[in-house]
């Protein structure tokens, strides 16, 4: 409990920086996620290809290479320079947006066909058939595999602390400067994490209930 | 390809796909030109970057680290089935006292962030007197206890998933209950699930890239060694593409054969059919 009180700053920044990247890149990943699963369904062959090449060659990747060319190899290519906490958010947007992909493509699987099909009798675009009626529907339908993917997003914020961002993941180093004991201070890190994705697990069923798809 | 979402093109239509096909290609062509374009500005390409990677000594490095990567990969892979497989078993128990704690245990695991399992190991446990814990201990451990529960989760769906009947004449034919978990109903469930074990895998071969953090000597810790070299010109993003291409091709090889175990499967009409969205491997 000492360890907790007397170094709550640590522990305040660094969750909150945790969560900062965790909403900012929960929802560039949602926006892109979507679009590509868009993409992979779309008439068009190429931007088929194109959202199947990113999808399985991010799936791929380990996250910790995708931080570590964000972090240590973008600076080296003399473009905007970026701050580590910017390129934490574009690495785990650009990783988390490939598991939206394949969720709501799933979700987009589960909307029986007569609901298209409908939308095609009454002469909608493919756009408008997807925006107005398959995707609302299919996100309702992805709520559980979502929120896994939000889940595993939550805990995959602490890699970041490898990469020089202040975040969760980097309250052990800073606490073993200050000659704390390395275990209590993880122990309250992974407790916390516990209460969040519990937190985001009780969402998940007030959403799933909320949002029952009548069939 | 046809599709529900979309009617078969008519002329006007097929002449809009194609334009609209031109341009992404156009557009994908110019994101990933100017990439490359980057790199060659910034000298990436140069032969001086590139040189480290002809030593002999060097390429030798790395095929041990991928060997790291592998084994640590392959303990992790076997421990953690056999954990899943005993923590699933557990929780279908009837004994309370087992079920709970097995519950308990899955859940906890599965909460906490894998990279903090492993610097608890790496990090907490010496300081409190335990002996012998090395890198590769710390990214094993983690990622058994980690991957252990996920896969339990999908050992009990899978069971769960089995028609009744399949216990039922179990125990008719005068089974005890382990039997018929073990050689009735585990067999059909590892083979109904496999496509979604072979992804959690996939995960773990992905995962022991943490390793990197608690100072493992696998592939992306070489990496990064070599690409701080200096007088070689600080190789970096050589040494992650090489890093890239090593993870890519290892997941896709693993992923290549979930895809032929798949197919061989759809031709053996026993396997049950289990509703597939509801079940969707977790990505770590």
């Amino acid at each position: 409990m000492n360890t907790l009180l007397n170094n709550s700053d640590l522990f305040i920044t660094g969750f909150r920086n945790t969560l900062t990247l965790f909403i900012v890149s929960g929802i560039f990943s949602l926006i892109l996620g979507t679009i590509v699963a868009t993409l992979r369904v779309s008439p068009i062959p190429a931007m088929r290809a194109a959202a199947t090449l990113y999808i399985n060659v991010v799936r791929n990747t380990p996250l910790t290479l995708v931080l570590f060319f964000f972090a240590l190899g973008y600076p080296k290519l003399g473009l905007v320079e970026i701050d580590f906490m910017t390129a934490a958010t574009i690495g785990l947007s650009l990783y988390t947006a490939t598991y939206v992909a394949e969720a709501v493509r799933s979700g987009i699987n589960t909307v029986p066909v007569g609901q298209a099909e409908a939308a095609r009798a009454i002469g909608l675009p493919f756009t408008q058939t997807l925006t107005l009626v398959i995707l609302p529907q299919a996100f309702r339908a992805v709520i559980p595999p979502m929120f896994s993917v939000f889940i595993a997003l939550l805990k995959n914020t602490t890699v970041a602390a490898g990469f020089s961002v202040a975040e969760a993941g980097s309250i052990r180093s800073n606490l073993s400067e200050r000659g704390e004991p390395a275990m209590a201070g993880l122990l309250w890190v992974a407790l916390v994490f516990v209460l969040l994705v519990f937190i985001l697990s009780f969402i998940q069923r007030k959403l799933e209930k909320k949002w029952k798809v009548a069939r | 390809m046809s599709s529900v979402l979309f009617d078969a093109p008519g002329p006007k239509a097929r002449a809009r796909y194609r334009i609209l096909g031109v341009v992404t290609a156009l557009v994908i062509i110019a994101i990933v030109g100017f990439i490359i374009l980057r790199f060659a500005q910034s000298g990436q390409f140069d032969a001086k970057k590139w040189h480290l990677f002809t030593f002999p000594l060097v390429q030798q490095t790395i095929i041990q680290s991928v060997g790291a990567t592998l084994s640590a990969f392959a303990t992790a892979a076997v421990l953690s089935l056999v954990l899943g497989v005993f923590l699933a078993f557990g929780r279908l128990s009837d004994r309370k006292w087992i079920s709970l704690p097995c519950y308990g245990f899955t859940e906890l695991f599965r909460a906490i962030p894998l990279l903090i399992l492993m610097m608890i190991f790496y990090y907490g446990l010496p300081p409190l007197g335990v002996q012998g814990i090395t890198p590769f201990t710390a990214v094993v451990a983690g990622l058994v206890l980690y991957n252990g529960s996920v896969l339990a989760e999908v050992f009990r769906a899978g069971i769960e998933s089995l028609p009744r009947g399949q216990s039922e004449a179990g125990y008719a034919i005068g089974l005890p209950k382990s039997a018929v978990m073990t050689n009735i109903l585990l067999p059909q469930a590892v083979r109904s699930m496999l496509p979604v074990i072979i992804s959690q895998l996939v995960v773990i071969l992905k995962d022991t890239a943490l390793g990197f953090i608690v100072t493992y000597n696998e592939i992306l810790f070489q990496a990064k060694y070599f690409g701080s070299q200096a007088q070689y010109g600080s190789p970096i993003i050589p040494s992650a593409i090489i890093a890239g291409v090593l993870y890519v091709g290892m997941c896709l090889i693993l992923a290549g054969i979930a895809k032929w175990l798949e197919s061989r499967m759809r031709r053996n009409v026993k396997v049950v059919k289990v509703a597939k969205s509801e079940i969707v491997a977790v990505e770590g």
